[in-house]
Protein backbone atom coordinates (compact mmCIF):
# COMPACT_ATOMS: atom_id res chain seq x y z
CA UNK A 1 0.00 0.00 0.00
CA UNK A 2 2.53 2.49 1.21
CA UNK A 3 4.45 1.40 -2.60
CA UNK A 4 1.43 2.56 -4.05
CA UNK A 5 1.43 5.27 -2.12
CA UNK A 6 4.55 6.38 -2.91
CA UNK A 7 3.97 5.39 -6.82
CA UNK A 8 0.66 8.20 -6.96
CA UNK A 9 3.08 10.69 -4.70
CA UNK A 10 5.86 10.65 -7.67
CA UNK A 11 3.06 11.94 -10.26
CA UNK A 12 3.78 15.65 -9.79
CA UNK A 13 7.56 15.44 -9.85
CA UNK A 14 7.45 12.96 -13.23
CA UNK A 15 4.10 14.86 -14.64
CA UNK A 16 6.15 18.38 -14.81
CA UNK A 17 8.97 17.44 -16.74
CA UNK A 18 6.89 17.03 -19.83
CA UNK A 19 6.20 19.69 -22.01
CA UNK A 20 4.30 22.36 -20.85
CA UNK A 21 0.77 23.88 -22.11
CA UNK A 22 3.08 26.66 -23.32
CA UNK A 23 5.52 24.59 -25.19
CA UNK A 24 3.02 22.19 -26.82
CA UNK A 25 1.23 25.78 -28.21
CA UNK A 26 4.47 26.83 -29.51
CA UNK A 27 4.43 23.59 -31.52
CA UNK A 28 1.45 24.89 -33.55
CA UNK A 29 1.28 24.71 -37.54
CA UNK A 30 2.63 27.42 -39.92
CA UNK A 31 1.85 28.21 -43.39
CA UNK A 32 4.67 28.80 -46.12
CA UNK A 33 4.69 30.72 -49.18
CA UNK A 34 6.95 29.10 -51.66
CA UNK A 35 6.13 31.08 -54.71
CA UNK A 36 9.68 33.16 -54.50
CA UNK A 37 11.41 29.82 -54.20
CA UNK A 38 13.56 29.46 -57.38
CA UNK A 39 14.79 25.72 -58.74
CA UNK A 40 17.36 24.41 -56.76
CA UNK A 41 16.59 26.55 -53.82
CA UNK A 42 16.74 25.67 -50.45
CA UNK A 43 14.80 27.80 -47.55
CA UNK A 44 14.67 26.72 -43.76
CA UNK A 45 12.06 27.94 -41.39
CA UNK A 46 11.51 26.58 -38.07
CA UNK A 47 8.28 24.53 -36.98
CA UNK A 48 8.36 23.30 -33.06
CA UNK A 49 11.80 25.22 -32.37
CA UNK A 50 13.24 22.35 -35.52
CA UNK A 51 14.08 23.29 -39.20
CA UNK A 52 12.23 22.27 -41.75
CA UNK A 53 13.90 22.67 -45.00
CA UNK A 54 11.87 23.22 -48.37
CA UNK A 55 14.01 22.40 -51.33
CA UNK A 56 12.29 23.03 -54.74
CA UNK A 57 14.13 20.20 -56.89
CA UNK A 58 15.43 20.69 -60.62
CA UNK A 59 13.92 18.25 -62.85
CA UNK A 60 17.61 16.78 -63.42
CA UNK A 61 17.82 16.25 -59.54
CA UNK A 62 14.80 14.51 -59.73
CA UNK A 63 15.76 12.24 -62.32
CA UNK A 64 18.78 11.56 -60.56
CA UNK A 65 16.73 9.87 -57.19
CA UNK A 66 17.16 6.73 -59.24
CA UNK A 67 20.81 6.41 -60.09
CA UNK A 68 22.47 5.61 -56.63
CA UNK A 69 19.79 3.58 -54.92
CA UNK A 70 21.69 0.86 -54.54
CA UNK A 71 24.11 2.63 -52.45
CA UNK A 72 20.91 3.70 -50.07
CA UNK A 73 20.27 1.82 -46.91
CA UNK A 74 16.27 2.34 -47.14
CA UNK A 75 15.75 3.47 -50.89
CA UNK A 76 12.09 2.34 -50.08
CA UNK A 77 11.30 4.44 -47.66
CA UNK A 78 10.58 1.79 -45.53
CA UNK A 79 11.46 2.91 -42.18
CA UNK A 80 8.10 4.75 -40.85
CA UNK A 81 10.14 8.35 -41.18
CA UNK A 82 7.76 10.24 -43.34
CA UNK A 83 3.78 10.41 -43.42
CA UNK A 84 1.86 7.47 -45.51
CA UNK A 85 1.70 10.43 -48.78
CA UNK A 86 5.10 10.79 -48.58
CA UNK A 87 6.34 7.45 -48.68
CA UNK A 88 7.76 7.13 -52.49
CA UNK A 89 11.30 7.61 -54.27
CA UNK A 90 10.81 11.33 -53.88
CA UNK A 91 9.46 11.39 -49.92
CA UNK A 92 6.74 13.93 -51.26
CA UNK A 93 3.33 15.20 -52.23
CA UNK A 94 4.39 17.14 -54.78
CA UNK A 95 8.43 16.03 -56.20
CA UNK A 96 8.94 19.63 -56.98
CA UNK A 97 8.81 20.30 -53.41
CA UNK A 98 10.92 18.04 -50.84
CA UNK A 99 10.14 18.99 -47.21
CA UNK A 100 12.38 17.56 -44.20
CA UNK A 101 12.64 17.71 -40.82
CA UNK A 102 16.77 19.30 -41.21
CA UNK A 103 17.75 17.35 -38.05
CA UNK A 104 20.45 14.53 -38.64
CA UNK A 105 18.67 11.15 -37.49
CA UNK A 106 21.87 9.88 -35.92
CA UNK A 107 22.50 12.66 -33.21
CA UNK A 108 20.52 15.27 -34.05
CA UNK A 109 22.81 17.70 -35.84
CA UNK A 110 22.04 19.94 -38.80
CA UNK A 111 23.04 18.11 -41.50
CA UNK A 112 24.23 21.12 -44.64
CA UNK A 113 22.55 21.03 -47.84
CA UNK A 114 25.28 20.46 -50.90
CA UNK A 115 23.12 19.64 -54.29
CA UNK A 116 25.77 20.53 -56.63
CA UNK A 117 27.81 17.19 -58.12
CA UNK A 118 31.01 16.21 -56.82
CA UNK A 119 31.66 18.56 -54.11
CA UNK A 120 31.96 16.54 -51.08
CA UNK A 121 33.92 13.80 -52.92
CA UNK A 122 34.36 12.62 -56.60
CA UNK A 123 31.53 10.28 -56.88
CA UNK A 124 28.83 12.92 -54.48
CA UNK A 125 25.48 12.53 -56.31
CA UNK A 126 24.63 15.84 -54.34
CA UNK A 127 22.39 15.62 -51.15
CA UNK A 128 22.61 16.51 -47.74
CA UNK A 129 25.75 16.08 -45.62
CA UNK A 130 26.32 16.05 -41.48
CA UNK A 131 29.59 17.75 -40.51
CA UNK A 132 29.11 16.07 -37.15
CA UNK A 133 29.97 12.74 -37.64
CA UNK A 134 29.60 12.60 -41.78
CA UNK A 135 26.33 10.84 -42.70
CA UNK A 136 24.97 11.48 -45.78
CA UNK A 137 21.53 11.99 -47.28
CA UNK A 138 20.72 11.98 -50.79
CA UNK A 139 18.03 14.77 -52.51
CA UNK A 140 15.01 12.91 -50.90
CA UNK A 141 16.60 12.64 -47.66
CA UNK A 142 17.52 9.18 -47.76
CA UNK A 143 20.56 7.81 -45.97
CA UNK A 144 23.14 6.45 -47.51
CA UNK A 145 24.98 2.95 -46.83
CA UNK A 146 27.71 3.16 -44.25
CA UNK A 147 27.70 6.13 -42.33
CA UNK A 148 26.57 6.43 -38.95
CA UNK A 149 22.92 7.96 -39.60
CA UNK A 150 20.65 4.78 -39.34
CA UNK A 151 17.53 6.03 -40.86
CA UNK A 152 16.37 8.54 -43.73
CA UNK A 153 15.59 11.92 -42.84
CA UNK A 154 12.11 12.77 -41.53
CA UNK A 155 9.42 14.15 -43.26
CA UNK A 156 6.54 16.24 -41.04
CA UNK A 157 3.31 16.22 -42.05
CA UNK A 158 1.92 19.05 -44.37
CA UNK A 159 -0.58 19.74 -46.99
CA UNK A 160 -0.97 22.07 -49.59
CA UNK A 161 -2.93 24.98 -49.05
CA UNK A 162 -2.56 26.04 -52.76
CA UNK A 163 -0.19 25.14 -55.28
CA UNK A 164 2.44 27.30 -53.40
CA UNK A 165 1.42 27.81 -50.43
CA UNK A 166 2.19 24.57 -47.60
CA UNK A 167 0.94 24.32 -43.97
CA UNK A 168 3.23 22.41 -42.61
CA UNK A 169 2.40 20.19 -38.93
CA UNK A 170 -1.37 19.72 -40.07
CA UNK A 171 -2.59 16.78 -41.65
CA UNK A 172 -4.34 17.73 -45.26
CA UNK A 173 -7.01 15.52 -47.05
CA UNK A 174 -5.50 16.51 -50.06
CA UNK A 175 -4.96 12.68 -50.97
CA UNK B 1 38.49 24.45 26.60
CA UNK B 2 38.41 19.98 27.77
CA UNK B 3 35.07 20.67 29.65
CA UNK B 4 33.38 21.85 26.54
CA UNK B 5 34.95 19.38 24.53
CA UNK B 6 34.15 16.73 27.36
CA UNK B 7 30.44 18.76 27.13
CA UNK B 8 30.38 17.58 23.59
CA UNK B 9 32.04 14.43 23.24
CA UNK B 10 29.35 13.22 25.53
CA UNK B 11 26.46 14.49 23.37
CA UNK B 12 28.31 13.56 19.95
CA UNK B 13 31.16 11.29 19.10
CA UNK B 14 33.30 14.01 18.30
CA UNK B 15 36.59 12.14 20.03
CA UNK B 16 35.86 9.29 18.45
CA UNK B 17 34.84 10.04 15.00
CA UNK B 18 38.39 12.03 14.89
CA UNK B 19 40.56 8.86 16.05
CA UNK B 20 38.87 6.98 13.72
CA UNK B 21 39.31 9.14 10.33
CA UNK B 22 42.79 10.49 11.59
CA UNK B 23 44.58 10.17 14.81
CA UNK B 24 44.59 6.53 14.78
CA UNK B 25 43.83 5.90 11.10
CA UNK B 26 46.47 3.58 10.23
CA UNK B 27 47.52 4.49 7.11
CA UNK B 28 50.75 2.61 5.34
CA UNK B 29 53.80 4.19 5.49
CA UNK B 30 54.86 3.56 2.07
CA UNK B 31 52.42 5.81 0.44
CA UNK B 32 53.71 7.43 -2.77
CA UNK B 33 52.62 10.14 -5.61
CA UNK B 34 49.44 9.01 -6.49
CA UNK B 35 48.00 8.68 -3.10
CA UNK B 36 47.66 12.74 -3.20
CA UNK B 37 44.97 12.72 -5.70
CA UNK B 38 42.10 11.78 -3.02
CA UNK B 39 42.82 14.57 -0.91
CA UNK B 40 43.37 16.86 -3.69
CA UNK B 41 39.49 15.43 -5.35
CA UNK B 42 38.76 16.70 -2.05
CA UNK B 43 40.23 20.27 -2.43
CA UNK B 44 39.15 20.70 -5.78
CA UNK B 45 35.21 19.39 -5.05
CA UNK B 46 35.33 23.03 -2.34
CA UNK B 47 36.83 24.92 -4.72
CA UNK B 48 33.66 24.36 -6.73
CA UNK B 49 31.41 24.01 -3.94
CA UNK B 50 32.55 27.63 -2.77
CA UNK B 51 33.29 29.30 -6.72
CA UNK B 52 30.49 27.58 -7.79
CA UNK B 53 27.51 29.22 -4.97
CA UNK B 54 29.27 32.63 -5.50
CA UNK B 55 28.60 32.17 -9.79
CA UNK B 56 25.09 31.14 -8.86
CA UNK B 57 24.93 34.76 -7.07
CA UNK B 58 25.48 36.40 -10.60
CA UNK B 59 24.11 33.86 -13.45
CA UNK B 60 20.39 33.97 -14.78
CA UNK B 61 19.32 30.17 -15.44
CA UNK B 62 17.03 31.21 -18.60
CA UNK B 63 17.74 30.59 -22.09
CA UNK B 64 16.86 34.37 -22.88
CA UNK B 65 19.98 35.46 -20.43
CA UNK B 66 22.11 32.82 -19.84
CA UNK B 67 24.51 33.51 -22.08
CA UNK B 68 24.54 37.39 -21.21
CA UNK B 69 24.96 36.73 -17.65
CA UNK B 70 27.71 35.05 -17.98
CA UNK B 71 29.26 37.77 -19.76
CA UNK B 72 28.10 39.87 -16.95
CA UNK B 73 30.06 37.81 -14.69
CA UNK B 74 33.65 38.33 -17.08
CA UNK B 75 33.24 41.73 -17.64
CA UNK B 76 31.16 43.63 -14.97
CA UNK B 77 31.49 41.74 -11.67
CA UNK B 78 34.21 42.31 -9.61
CA UNK B 79 36.39 39.16 -9.94
CA UNK B 80 34.04 37.68 -11.83
CA UNK B 81 36.28 36.41 -13.97
CA UNK B 82 38.59 34.56 -11.56
CA UNK B 83 35.49 32.71 -9.78
CA UNK B 84 34.57 31.66 -13.18
CA UNK B 85 38.17 30.39 -14.40
CA UNK B 86 38.41 28.71 -11.02
CA UNK B 87 35.48 27.08 -11.23
CA UNK B 88 36.00 26.01 -14.95
CA UNK B 89 39.67 25.25 -14.28
CA UNK B 90 38.45 23.15 -10.90
CA UNK B 91 35.64 21.10 -13.34
CA UNK B 92 38.95 19.83 -15.64
CA UNK B 93 41.69 19.28 -13.07
CA UNK B 94 39.05 17.50 -10.92
CA UNK B 95 38.78 15.19 -13.92
CA UNK B 96 42.60 14.99 -14.08
CA UNK B 97 42.74 14.16 -10.51
CA UNK B 98 39.75 11.49 -10.87
CA UNK B 99 41.31 9.41 -13.67
CA UNK B 100 44.62 9.61 -11.83
CA UNK B 101 42.71 8.67 -8.59
CA UNK B 102 41.45 5.59 -10.92
CA UNK B 103 44.42 4.39 -12.53
CA UNK B 104 45.90 4.31 -9.18
CA UNK B 105 43.48 1.67 -8.39
CA UNK B 106 43.96 -0.02 -11.84
CA UNK B 107 47.87 0.13 -10.90
CA UNK B 108 47.78 -1.46 -7.50
CA UNK B 109 44.33 -3.28 -7.29
CA UNK B 110 42.67 -1.62 -4.95
CA UNK B 111 39.87 -2.81 -5.77
CA UNK B 112 40.58 -6.27 -4.63
CA UNK B 113 38.51 -7.82 -1.55
CA UNK B 114 38.38 -6.24 0.95
CA UNK B 115 38.10 -3.10 -0.72
CA UNK B 116 35.02 -4.07 -3.34
CA UNK B 117 32.54 -1.43 -1.48
CA UNK B 118 35.24 1.47 -1.84
CA UNK B 119 36.27 0.84 -5.38
CA UNK B 120 31.84 0.69 -6.33
CA UNK B 121 31.13 3.85 -4.60
CA UNK B 122 34.45 5.32 -6.32
CA UNK B 123 32.95 4.25 -9.65
CA UNK B 124 29.39 5.77 -8.52
CA UNK B 125 31.13 9.14 -7.67
CA UNK B 126 32.77 9.17 -11.39
CA UNK B 127 29.64 8.99 -12.90
CA UNK B 128 28.10 11.20 -10.84
CA UNK B 129 30.64 13.66 -11.48
CA UNK B 130 30.13 13.05 -15.21
CA UNK B 131 26.58 13.76 -14.26
CA UNK B 132 27.26 17.06 -12.44
CA UNK B 133 29.86 18.01 -15.67
CA UNK B 134 27.38 17.83 -18.35
CA UNK B 135 24.89 19.60 -16.56
CA UNK B 136 27.01 21.98 -15.60
CA UNK B 137 27.92 22.64 -19.73
CA UNK B 138 24.74 23.55 -20.68
CA UNK B 139 24.50 26.18 -18.36
CA UNK B 140 27.03 29.16 -20.45
CA UNK B 141 23.99 28.20 -23.00
CA UNK B 142 26.86 28.59 -25.94
CA UNK B 143 27.06 26.67 -29.14
CA UNK B 144 28.71 23.57 -27.95
CA UNK B 145 26.68 23.88 -24.62
CA UNK B 146 23.18 23.71 -26.77
CA UNK B 147 24.77 20.77 -29.17
CA UNK B 148 26.53 18.60 -27.05
CA UNK B 149 23.31 18.84 -24.67
CA UNK B 150 21.06 18.14 -27.81
CA UNK B 151 23.22 15.07 -28.67
CA UNK B 152 23.28 13.63 -25.21
CA UNK B 153 19.86 13.85 -24.43
CA UNK B 154 18.91 11.91 -28.14
CA UNK B 155 21.46 9.74 -27.16
CA UNK B 156 17.78 8.35 -25.43
CA UNK B 157 15.81 8.17 -28.37
CA UNK B 158 17.60 5.00 -29.33
CA UNK B 159 15.38 3.05 -26.28
CA UNK B 160 12.72 1.01 -28.17
CA UNK B 161 9.17 2.44 -28.24
CA UNK B 162 9.46 4.72 -25.56
CA UNK B 163 12.57 6.64 -26.52
CA UNK B 164 11.27 9.73 -28.80
CA UNK B 165 8.79 10.31 -25.25
CA UNK B 166 11.77 9.56 -22.93
CA UNK B 167 14.08 12.20 -24.91
CA UNK B 168 10.96 15.66 -24.94
CA UNK B 169 10.52 14.38 -21.19
CA UNK B 170 13.73 14.48 -20.07
CA UNK B 171 14.22 18.07 -22.16
CA UNK B 172 10.78 19.34 -21.06
CA UNK B 173 10.24 20.45 -24.82
CA UNK B 174 11.14 19.38 -27.90
CA UNK B 175 14.38 20.00 -27.97
CA UNK B 176 16.39 21.53 -25.61
CA UNK B 177 15.40 24.51 -24.68
CA UNK B 178 14.79 26.65 -21.76
CA UNK B 179 12.77 24.24 -19.75
CA UNK B 180 16.22 22.01 -20.24
CA UNK B 181 18.50 24.76 -19.24
CA UNK B 182 16.24 25.54 -15.87
CA UNK B 183 15.95 21.77 -14.69
CA UNK B 184 19.55 21.04 -16.02
CA UNK B 185 20.67 24.43 -13.55
CA UNK B 186 18.64 23.02 -10.47
CA UNK B 187 20.44 19.33 -10.86
CA UNK B 188 23.91 21.11 -11.22
CA UNK B 189 23.88 23.30 -8.36
CA UNK B 190 21.11 21.47 -5.88
CA UNK B 191 20.60 17.74 -6.84
CA UNK B 192 23.69 16.19 -8.18
CA UNK B 193 25.83 18.20 -5.49
CA UNK B 194 23.97 16.19 -2.61
CA UNK B 195 24.18 13.11 -4.14
CA UNK B 196 28.09 14.05 -4.31
CA UNK B 197 28.30 14.45 -0.92
CA UNK B 198 26.72 11.94 0.16
CA UNK B 199 28.88 9.53 -1.81
CA UNK B 200 31.58 10.87 -1.05
CA UNK B 201 31.29 10.71 2.65
CA UNK B 202 30.50 6.62 2.09
CA UNK B 203 33.45 6.56 -0.01
CA UNK B 204 35.41 7.43 2.80
CA UNK B 205 33.41 5.34 5.80
CA UNK B 206 33.96 2.76 3.85
CA UNK B 207 37.53 3.12 3.43
CA UNK B 208 37.99 3.73 7.07
CA UNK B 209 36.65 0.51 7.62
CA UNK B 210 38.97 -1.65 5.64
CA UNK B 211 42.23 0.41 5.52
CA UNK B 212 43.88 2.40 2.41
CA UNK B 213 46.09 -0.40 0.24
CA UNK B 214 49.17 0.59 -0.79
CA UNK B 215 51.78 0.30 -3.53
CA UNK B 216 53.17 -3.12 -2.40
CA UNK B 217 49.39 -4.26 -2.32
CA UNK B 218 50.43 -5.91 1.12
CA UNK B 219 47.70 -5.74 4.05
CA UNK B 220 49.42 -3.72 7.11
CA UNK B 221 46.92 -5.20 9.72
CA UNK B 222 48.74 -8.52 9.23
CA UNK B 223 50.96 -7.42 11.34
CA UNK B 224 50.26 -5.46 14.57
CA UNK B 225 52.62 -4.30 17.64
CA UNK B 226 51.94 -4.51 20.76
CA UNK B 227 49.13 -1.55 20.75
CA UNK B 228 47.68 -2.85 18.44
CA UNK B 229 48.23 -0.98 15.52
CA UNK B 230 49.91 -1.51 12.18
CA UNK B 231 54.05 -1.82 12.08
CA UNK B 232 54.34 -1.01 8.69
CA UNK B 233 51.44 1.76 9.14
CA UNK B 234 51.40 5.47 10.24
CA UNK B 235 49.02 7.80 12.04
CA UNK B 236 47.21 9.33 9.49
CA UNK B 237 47.37 12.88 11.57
CA UNK B 238 49.70 14.22 11.42
CA UNK B 239 52.00 12.07 9.34
CA UNK B 240 49.58 12.16 6.31
CA UNK B 241 47.44 15.06 6.89
CA UNK B 242 51.15 17.30 6.28
CA UNK B 243 52.40 15.12 3.29
CA UNK B 244 49.41 15.76 2.07
CA UNK B 245 49.60 19.49 2.53
CA UNK B 246 53.05 19.75 0.67
CA UNK B 247 51.03 18.44 -2.30
CA UNK B 248 48.23 20.43 -1.70
CA UNK B 249 51.06 23.70 -1.99
CA UNK B 250 52.76 21.86 -5.52
CA UNK B 251 49.01 21.10 -6.62
CA UNK B 252 47.63 24.85 -6.01
CA UNK B 253 51.04 25.94 -8.17
CA UNK B 254 49.80 24.12 -11.43
CA UNK B 255 46.37 24.95 -10.26
CA UNK B 256 46.79 29.11 -10.38
CA UNK B 257 49.33 28.93 -13.07
CA UNK B 258 46.54 27.49 -15.41
CA UNK B 259 44.18 30.04 -13.62
CA UNK B 260 45.85 33.15 -14.21
CA UNK B 261 47.84 31.62 -17.41
CA UNK B 262 45.71 29.32 -19.89
CA UNK B 263 42.25 29.34 -17.77
CA UNK B 264 40.97 28.26 -21.71
CA UNK B 265 43.85 25.59 -22.19
CA UNK B 266 43.86 26.68 -26.03
CA UNK B 267 40.30 25.54 -26.18
CA UNK B 268 40.83 22.15 -24.09
CA UNK B 269 39.01 23.48 -20.96
CA UNK B 270 36.89 26.39 -22.39
CA UNK B 271 36.18 25.92 -25.86
CA UNK B 272 36.00 28.53 -28.67
CA UNK B 273 33.19 28.01 -30.19
CA UNK B 274 31.00 28.23 -26.89
CA UNK B 275 31.54 32.20 -27.18
CA UNK B 276 28.89 31.74 -30.00
CA UNK B 277 25.21 32.22 -27.91
CA UNK B 278 23.39 29.13 -28.25
CA UNK B 279 21.54 28.95 -32.10
CA UNK B 280 19.22 25.65 -31.94
CA UNK B 281 19.07 26.56 -36.08
CA UNK B 282 22.69 26.24 -36.67
CA UNK B 283 24.97 23.46 -35.68
CA UNK B 284 28.77 24.20 -35.77
CA UNK B 285 30.52 22.54 -37.69
CA UNK B 286 32.45 20.52 -35.88
CA UNK B 287 30.66 19.27 -32.49
CA UNK B 288 33.60 18.71 -30.16
CA UNK B 289 32.80 17.28 -26.94
CA UNK B 290 35.26 18.44 -23.77
CA UNK B 291 38.18 16.49 -23.40
CA UNK B 292 37.49 14.49 -20.33
CA UNK B 293 34.30 12.75 -22.12
CA UNK B 294 36.21 12.61 -25.11
CA UNK B 295 37.36 8.85 -25.00
CA UNK B 296 33.74 8.04 -24.21
CA UNK B 297 32.35 10.40 -26.95
CA UNK B 298 34.85 8.59 -29.63
CA UNK B 299 33.11 5.33 -28.94
CA UNK B 300 30.11 6.62 -29.88
CA UNK B 301 31.40 7.79 -33.12
CA UNK B 302 32.78 5.48 -34.44
CA UNK B 303 30.36 2.67 -34.45
CA UNK B 304 28.45 3.20 -37.23
CA UNK B 305 24.93 2.19 -35.47
CA UNK B 306 23.27 4.57 -33.20
CA UNK B 307 22.08 1.72 -30.90
CA UNK B 308 25.41 -0.09 -30.82
CA UNK B 309 27.05 2.82 -30.41
CA UNK B 310 24.97 3.90 -27.47
CA UNK B 311 25.34 0.81 -26.03
CA UNK B 312 29.16 0.39 -26.41
CA UNK B 313 29.89 4.02 -24.41
CA UNK B 314 27.24 3.27 -21.58
CA UNK B 315 29.31 -0.66 -21.23
CA UNK B 316 32.51 1.64 -21.18
CA UNK B 317 31.82 3.03 -18.21
CA UNK B 318 29.36 0.37 -16.45
CA UNK B 319 32.63 -2.49 -16.76
CA UNK B 320 34.42 -0.25 -14.40
CA UNK B 321 32.26 -1.70 -12.15
CA UNK B 322 32.89 -5.25 -12.39
CA UNK B 323 36.56 -5.04 -11.80
CA UNK B 324 36.70 -6.50 -8.90
CA UNK B 325 35.26 -9.56 -9.99
CA UNK B 326 36.90 -9.20 -13.25
CA UNK B 327 40.55 -9.52 -11.63
CA UNK B 328 41.33 -12.80 -10.31
CA UNK B 329 44.76 -11.92 -9.78
CA UNK B 330 45.52 -13.98 -6.21
CA UNK B 331 48.11 -10.81 -5.93
CA UNK B 332 47.04 -6.68 -5.86
CA UNK B 333 49.98 -4.43 -7.05
CA UNK B 334 51.22 -4.04 -10.51
CA UNK B 335 54.66 -4.37 -8.99
CA UNK B 336 54.05 -8.18 -8.08
CA UNK B 337 51.70 -9.18 -11.18
CA UNK B 338 53.16 -10.55 -14.40
CA UNK B 339 53.90 -9.41 -17.84
CA UNK B 340 50.60 -9.67 -19.09
CA UNK B 341 48.71 -7.41 -16.64
CA UNK B 342 51.61 -4.92 -17.13
CA UNK B 343 50.99 -5.02 -20.68
CA UNK B 344 47.18 -4.96 -20.54
CA UNK B 345 46.80 -1.94 -18.35
CA UNK B 346 49.69 -0.44 -20.46
CA UNK B 347 47.75 -0.26 -23.62
CA UNK B 348 44.62 0.11 -21.73
CA UNK B 349 46.14 3.60 -20.61
CA UNK B 350 47.77 4.10 -24.07
CA UNK B 351 44.18 3.05 -25.66
CA UNK B 352 42.12 5.63 -23.39
CA UNK B 353 44.38 8.65 -23.96
CA UNK B 354 44.08 8.22 -27.91
CA UNK B 355 40.85 7.55 -27.53
CA UNK B 356 40.29 11.06 -25.71
CA UNK B 357 42.61 12.69 -28.53
CA UNK B 358 40.67 11.46 -31.07
CA UNK B 359 37.29 12.10 -30.08
CA UNK B 360 38.93 16.31 -30.18
CA UNK B 361 39.50 15.97 -33.68
CA UNK B 362 37.88 15.73 -37.16
CA UNK B 363 37.55 12.02 -37.83
CA UNK B 364 39.43 10.47 -40.91
CA UNK B 365 39.30 7.16 -42.39
CA UNK B 366 42.98 6.04 -41.04
CA UNK B 367 41.50 8.23 -37.38
CA UNK B 368 38.64 5.61 -37.32
CA UNK B 369 40.72 3.02 -37.94
CA UNK B 370 43.07 3.80 -34.30
CA UNK B 371 39.73 4.48 -32.83
CA UNK B 372 38.35 1.20 -33.65
CA UNK B 373 41.15 -0.32 -32.20
CA UNK B 374 41.44 1.47 -29.48
CA UNK B 375 37.51 0.92 -28.17
CA UNK B 376 38.57 -2.95 -29.29
CA UNK B 377 41.83 -2.65 -26.41
CA UNK B 378 39.77 -0.69 -23.84
CA UNK B 379 37.33 -3.50 -23.58
CA UNK B 380 39.78 -7.00 -23.95
CA UNK B 381 41.25 -4.84 -21.22
CA UNK B 382 38.27 -6.23 -18.85
CA UNK B 383 37.21 -8.81 -21.11
CA UNK B 384 40.50 -10.75 -21.29
CA UNK B 385 40.87 -9.90 -17.61
CA UNK B 386 39.72 -12.69 -15.66
CA UNK B 387 41.97 -15.23 -18.15
CA UNK B 388 45.51 -13.41 -17.92
CA UNK B 389 45.11 -12.19 -14.53
CA UNK B 390 44.37 -15.98 -13.12
CA UNK B 391 46.98 -18.34 -15.34
CA UNK B 392 49.93 -15.69 -15.54
CA UNK B 393 52.85 -16.11 -13.31
CA UNK B 394 53.30 -13.58 -10.79
CA UNK B 395 55.92 -12.35 -8.12
CA UNK B 396 55.81 -13.60 -4.45
CA UNK B 397 54.94 -10.38 -2.47
CA UNK B 398 56.57 -10.27 1.04
CA UNK B 399 55.18 -10.29 3.88
CA UNK B 400 56.23 -7.19 5.34
CA UNK B 401 56.62 -3.59 3.69
CA UNK B 402 60.76 -3.68 3.14
CA UNK B 403 62.62 -0.16 3.72
CA UNK B 404 64.93 0.37 0.31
Amino acid sequence: MGGIGALFAMTPFISSWFPSSKAKAAGSPIKVDLSELEPGQQVTVEWRGKPVWIVRRTTEMLDHLSTNENQLRDPDSLVPQQPFYAKNRYRSINPEYLILIGICTHLGCLPKYMPDENTLDSDWPGGFYCPCHGSTFDLSGRVFKGVPAPINLEVPPYRFMSERVVIIGEEGVTQ
Amino acid sequence: MSSLLQWLDDRFPLVSTWKKHASEYYVPKNLNFFYYFGFLLLFVLCNQLITGLWLTMFYTPSADRAFDSVQYIMRDVNFGWLLRYLHSTGASLIFVASYIHLFKGLLYGSYQKPRELVWLLGTGLLVLLLIEAFFGYLLPWGQMSYWGAQVITSLFSVIPYIGEGLTSWIRGDYQVSNATLQRFFAFHVVGIPLLLLFFILLHLVSLRQVGSNNPEGIEIKKHLNKQGNPLDGLPFHPYYTSKDFVGLLVFLIVFFSIVFFAPEMGGCFLEVENLVAANPLVTPEHITPVWYTAPFYTMLRVIPDKLSGVITMSCAILILFFIPWLDQSPVRSMRYKGKFSIVALSLFSVSFILLGFLGTVRITPARLCVARICTAIYFAYFILMPIYSRFEKHKTVPDRILDK
